[in-house]
This record gives C-alpha cells, structure tokens and sequence, in this order.
C-alpha cells in the first residue's frame, strides 16, 4: 500500500483569457494616501510591508492626498503632462509609421508613460539609466532630439546608430540613457556595476536600472540584487510590472511571491510597490530612492504596478491571449487622464488648453517626424553606409577585417 | 629584469598597472582578502585596499555584468574567473554585452576590461577545472582573445590588454603557472626558475596584441601553437629530430596571419596543436586560414594535434592531453606525406 498519490505539476493561468470577462479582483489596491512615507534611512526590515502595498498619490477624485503627496508646482505637473502626452503621440505616428512600411519593428508605451516620465525628474545630470526597450519617456522628459530618436527607429543616414540597432533600441550617454540591448536583463546587473563604480571613485552620480516582470526571472536579476545588496551600491532597481511578457502574465515570472517588490526583501533591500499610472507617486517613490542612493544609504528596489495596454511590439496581438477589453478593466486608469483630472482640479489646467496641447504636441512630433524622414526611412531614401557594418567592432579596425571589408567592396 | 613565475608575472601585470592607473580595479571569486586559488592577486588587497581589489559573490554573471557596467562608468575592471570552465553563465554578458557595446551604442559606450581565466587542462582537474574554450571567444566579434606561453609574455600580454580600450579575453594555462610543460607528465617538474623567458622587465613593460613569436626556427613544418602546447611541439620537434619551425600565435584574435604565412610559405608544411577539442576548434580556423593562403605552397594536408572530443577526462588525463608522441606522430605523417 502506497502512503504517497502521484505528484501533479503546478502550472499558473492567469484569472482570464480571451472570451472571458476581465478581472482584477486580485490586484488589490489600497486607498490613495494610506501607505506611510518612511525616513529614507529606515531599516529595511521595519518597512516590509511596503513590498505588498501599492503607493498611490492621486484619488479617484483626483486630490494629491497622504504623505507622498505635495512635491511638485503646477508648472512641473504641467511639464510632466506634456512629456508623457508627446511620448504617446511618439508613438502612435511611429506605429503607423512601422505599418507604412517605414521600419520593421516597434514598441509603444501606452499605458506606461508615467512611468519613465516622472522618473526622469528625479534623476540629475551625469546619472545613468540601463532602460529596457519601453523607457523612452527618459528621453522624451530629458529633452533628447525627438529627430534623432526617430531617426533610429528609421535606421536612416542620420540615425545616431548608423542603422546598428533594431528600432527603439536608442543610446544618449549625455542623456543618461545607456545602450539598450535586446538581451533581457543583462542590464540590471550592469547598473549595479556602474553604481559601484561610482561609489569606488567617491563620485556623487547614481545608477538606475530597470526590468520588466517577465525578466525579474532571469539569473541576471539574482546577480544584480546580490551584488547591489553586497556593496550597497547606489542603485535604483526598477521593476515595471505591466501584467504582460508579450503572451505570459506576470504569474509565470512571480510564481509563489506575492509581489515583485518582495523579491527584494531577502536581500534586504527597502523594497516599495508603487501605482506606476500615478505620476506624483512615481516621482515621489523615484527621488526618496534617489535620496538613500545619493547619501549612500544604498539600493532600493521598486516595483511599479500599472498595465501594457498596448501589444508587446508590432510582431503580436494580444487579442490571441488576453480578453480585448481587460486594459478598459485596469483598475488604475490611464496616467495621462489622471493627471489632466488633477491638474483641473487644481485650477492649472481645463479641457480647453488641454486639446490645445493635444494639437501643439501633435504638430511638433509631425514636424519632427517630416524632418526624420527627409533623412530616409528603412527601405527609402538615404541610408547609412554598408561601410558602417566593419566600424566600430573596435577601436581599431583588425586586419581581418579590414579583408572582410575589402571583399564586401564598401 | 626579474625572475618571475607565471603566477607572478600575471600578479606583477596587475600590480604594475594599479599603480599607475587608479581606474584598474580587480575583483573575482576568493581574489581579494585571499588572494586568488591560484594566488595570481595575492597581496593586492593589502597594497590597494578593498575597494580595489575585493571579493566577488559566486556568480560569473555578476562578476562580469558588474564589470560591464564599471568599464562603462570609465573604470578599466581586470576580473578573474576562478577557472574558464566556470564562465559559461557570464556567456551572455560577454557575447552580447561586453562584445557589442562599442558597436551598438557607435561608439558612446565602451567596454575597456580584462576577463582572466585559468585555462586547459594536466593538473587532474577533471571535466570542469580542464577545458580550453577559446573558440568560444574567437567565434565572437568584438572580444579580443589572448593565451601567454610564460612569464615574460604573461606580463607584457596582460598589460597591453589591461591597456586596450576593448574587452579582451585572458586565458591563462594553468599547467604553465608554475613551470614549463611539455607534456612529459612522468618527469619530475621544470620550474621557471629554469627557463630564459622567466626573466622578465621589471615596472611597466607591454607586448603588442596580435603578434605571434617563433619560438624554434626551422625549415621542415611549420607549427602552429599557443599556451601549453608551445612546450609540447617543442618536445615533439626535439624527439622525432624534424627541423619545425613553431610558432607561438600568443593572441588567437587579432590573429598575427603574416607570420604563419610566411612561415607555411617558406616550410610547405602545416601541424596545428591545441589542447581544446577538435570540431570547430580554432585549429580549424588556422587550417582553412592556411589553406586559404599558402595552397600553392602546400607539400601536404594541414594537420591537426587536439583533445578528442569528449569531455575532460579525470583518470585518463593523459590519455586526453594531446602530449608529445602524439604531436610527434603528426610531424612525421606530415613529413611522409
């Protein structure tokens, strides 16, 4: 007689697919305002609640309430606004702009643009960010040349890339944006080293490093928090937890954990969940981790809760695998709107000057984008030189090749 | 001059340039406080202080990303790899990262940093503590691989590589760290205290990359080798009495091809030997390289010399270990052919 039945295996599904009604009933969110805002000094260990709570600032009502709440001006709200509405209008021509045919690949950020935008504010100049392919918004807020990014989508005669990279995978060392690879993860441990580097040469800049859920389950997220724990580099580790990696839900990734942000606890790193659709609880999570980092204090991770409404990219529909009405269903709303809301209700801002900028913003991307494509698209127009394929492997060209170049006859 | 280990000379390299450039720093599993398995950062610590040279967690992926990251800030990280076969989780961020940085960003960031690792095999280290996987780096655009024969090279090789503005792979023959290996498993040890090239320059003192050294002249065959089996073929040459012309390659990429081509052209003859296993090992590049160059000079087919390919052996190391007679054998095929 066997004591034991057969071992079954666990596979996670999320709550719904397609065909289904959407429901967030396990995404619990607290009230706007309820979370406590620590001294940036606190021991990790007394705030571990923190890692399963969700920092909200702006209520339904749309009021800045609590204790993360009163940080930024009007005009600075306003200024923010602006940069996440021009990143959307970014990326909606440059959609069209891949269906045209104009590049091969893109990816939006709909939904997220709090996220990167609000974030670039807490950051100063000589700071470095290791982004993933969906932070665009550090450009954008950081006044990079929307021409140029364009022209890297495009991968034309005037690409900074000289046509290297895949579209959106951009790189600003000015702008504190580093080469983005399409490697996942690799990134995150980088930061972590740069951040070292900083604190080993008693420099004052810090590092920002950032990762999408599905990846958090890469070894190189493991190593990074090791290393970030270990030397208490000054590092910010940013979690965007958009529900989505391209058809898996987050539940793949997260397993038994009951957040992301809890990954960090083990670790010992403050680690905070914050609503990533509320641009005045993103700031104000950005630049109290900002803070510890600069007085070294050390890492903190953040988990930022919000919702890809968009595809993964322009290779897949999420109608194949998530019920086409769950982003309506996103119990956090849309960053954008929540900020205009706030903003009216604050007397800084009306549905007049809002369409006003609306079209201004428009105006300006399309601008931007005629000047971009006067320098050539993918497969029209100027392009960069089949010369630039032999550059820049190293410093120094090596013989072979420098035969190689010489037999491609460029 | 001095007369130096291999051990020491790699120990010197990093001692000199931390001196001169507050930028090196060096970091790895047990190389801080403890000074490295093999010692090669013993004492640095000490000299440096920790935040120059300090203990890594076990994690090859961590160790080489946080370096990526640290050559990107503008610090020039010379990291160590317990042993070679440990590498393979830092694969990723050395072939798509550390690689590629200077390409993909046009220039804007850069990955100056040494990756040391102790390589191949004769100290009964098994199949994880054996193997040579330089081809593994050669195949990849952008790394540069080097393999020092002797204290001399090992010095001025890591130097200059500590001194180039791109990643550079640093593969150290562990069964040369202490002595001159020629195969000979069975004779009692050689120590450099012995050998001419343990005398080496004292301060700073670098070799260019890409720069092969003949290391026995001769008219007969040309061979073509790196790091341990430079003595073998030595051996080799001095048993069968074939008048071989060896080269030592020192840096598989940037590959000195003019100087195997001049000597294939002169000798009509090519044995390649390298401990690292057959298929698509870099003797295959070395072979379609010479052919590609020198057929017309061609007396017979190029040879090849290498582990079999199998794992690392533990009990039957010499049996694996591609030794003298077995080099020797291929000289007087060739010489037949």
């Amino acid at each position: 007689m066997q004591d034991y039945g057969p071992l079954t295996l666990h596979v996670p599904e999320p709550a719904v697919r397609p065909g289904g009604t959407p429901d967030f009933s396990n995404v619990k969110i607290p009230k706007a305002g309820a979370v406590p805002r620590p001294d940036v000094d606190v021991e990790p260990e007394t705030i571990r609640d923190l890692a399963f709570s969700i920092i909200r600032v702006l209520n339904r009502a749309g009021e800045a309430v609590g204790p993360w709440a009163g940080l930024l001006s009007d005009e600075e709200l306003i200024e923010g606004m602006r940069n996440m509405m021009t990143l959307r209008t970014f990326d909606a021509r440059m959609l069209i702009a891949q269906r045209q045919g104009k590049t091969s690949f893109y990816m939006q950020h709909l939904g997220e643009e709090a996220i990167s935008c609000a974030f670039r504010k807490a950051l100063s100049p000589g700071d470095m960010n290791f982004p993933t392919y969906r932070q665009a918004g550090l450009l954008i807020a950081g006044g990079y040349s929307m021409v140029d990014m364009m022209c890297q989508v495009y991968s034309n005669s005037r690409d900074p890339l000289k046509g290297r990279q895949l579209p959106v995978m951009y790189s600003s060392k000015e702008h504190g944006f580093f080469t983005i690879s399409g490697n996942l993860a690799t990134q995150y441990v980088q930061a972590v080293g740069w951040a070292m580097a900083s604190a080993i040469r008693n420099d004052t800049k810090i590092a920002a490093a950032w990762i999408g859920d599905g990846s958090t389950a890469e070894s190189d997220f493991h190593a990074a928090l090791v290393f970030a724990s270990t030397y208490k580099a000054p590092v910010i580790l940013n979690i965007v937890n958009n529900q989505w990696a391209i058809s898996t839900f987050q539940g793949i990734a997260r397993g038994g954990a009951g957040t992301f942000a809890a990954r960090g606890l083990g670790f010992g790193i403050p680690s905070l969940r914050v609503d990533g659709n509320d641009y005045l609880a993103v700031y104000a999570v950005a630049k109290w981790a900002a803070e510890r980092a600069r007085r070294n204090l050390g890492p903190t991770l953040v988990e930022y809760v919000t919702y890809r409404v968009g595809a993964h990219s322009t290779s897949d529909d999420p109608s194949a695998y998530r019920p086409k009405t769950e982003s309506d269903a996103w119990p956090l709303g849309d960053p954008i709107m929540r900020l205009k809301n706030h903003l009216i209700l604050r007397g800084a801002w009306s549905e007049e000057r809002h369409k006003q900028a609306e079209a201004e913003i428009l105006d300006t991307v399309i601008a931007a984008q005629k000047e971009a494509e006067s320098y050539g698209t993918l497969h029209a127009g100027a392009k960069p030189s089949a010369r630039e394929i032999f550059d820049g492997v190293y410093a120094e060209m090596p013989p072979h090749l420098r035969r190689q170049r010489q037999q491609a006859g460029v | 001059m001095a007369r130096m280990t291999m051990i020491e000379a790699i120990r010197d390299a990093m001692d000199v340039m931390m001196a001169r450039d507050e930028r090196v720093v060096v970091f790895g599993e047990d190389v801080g406080y403890f000074g490295g398995v093999f010692r090669c950062t013993a004492g640095l610590q000490q000299k440096y202080g920790k935040t120059r040279c300090f203990d890594a967690p076990i994690s090859e992926a961590g160790i080489v990303g946080t370096a990526i990251g640290m050559a990107s800030y503008g610090l020039l990280p010379c990291i160590e790899i317990q042993f070679a076969d440990y590498m393979y989780p830092a694969y990723d961020q050395i072939v798509s990262e550390a690689a590629r940085l200077r390409y993909r960003s046009n220039g804007e960031f850069t990955c100056p940093m040494v990756i040391r690792m102790p390589t191949g095999g004769g100290i009964f280290g098994g199949q994880t503590h054996s193997q040579s996987p330089e081809a593994l780096f050669t195949h990849v655009s952008g790394l540069k691989t080097v393999v020092p024969s002797n204290p001399r090279d090992a010095k001025g090789l890591l130097i200059a590589a500590i001194e180039d503005p791109d990643p550079v792979i640093f593969l150290e023959p562990k069964r040369l760290y202490n002595g001159p290996f020629d195969g000979h498993h069975d004779r009692p040890v050689t120590p450099w205290s012995k050998h001419d090239l343990s005398e080496v320059p004292t301060g700073h003192f670098n070799l260019p990359l890409g720069k092969a050294s003949i290391v026995r002249e001769g008219a007969a065959v040309t061979v073509l080798a790196y790091g341990t089996m430079v003595y073998v073929a030595q051996a080799a040459a001095a048993e069968t009495g074939i008048d071989a012309e060896i080269i030592d390659l020192r840096t598989l990429i940037p590959l000195d091809l003019e100087t195997i081509a001049a000597s294939v052209s002169k000798t009509g003859r090519c044995v390649v030997v390298h401990e690292a296993t057959l298929t698509s090992g870099f003797g295959a590049e070395l072979a379609a390289l010479v052919q590609e160059n020198c057929f017309f000079h061609l007396e017979a087919p190029v040879a090849r010399v290498t582990g079999w390919d199998t794992p690392y052996p533990h009990a039957q190391e010499w049996d694996y270990f591609p030794g003298p007679a077995r080099v020797g054998r291929a000289l007087v095929e060739t010489m037949e052919a």
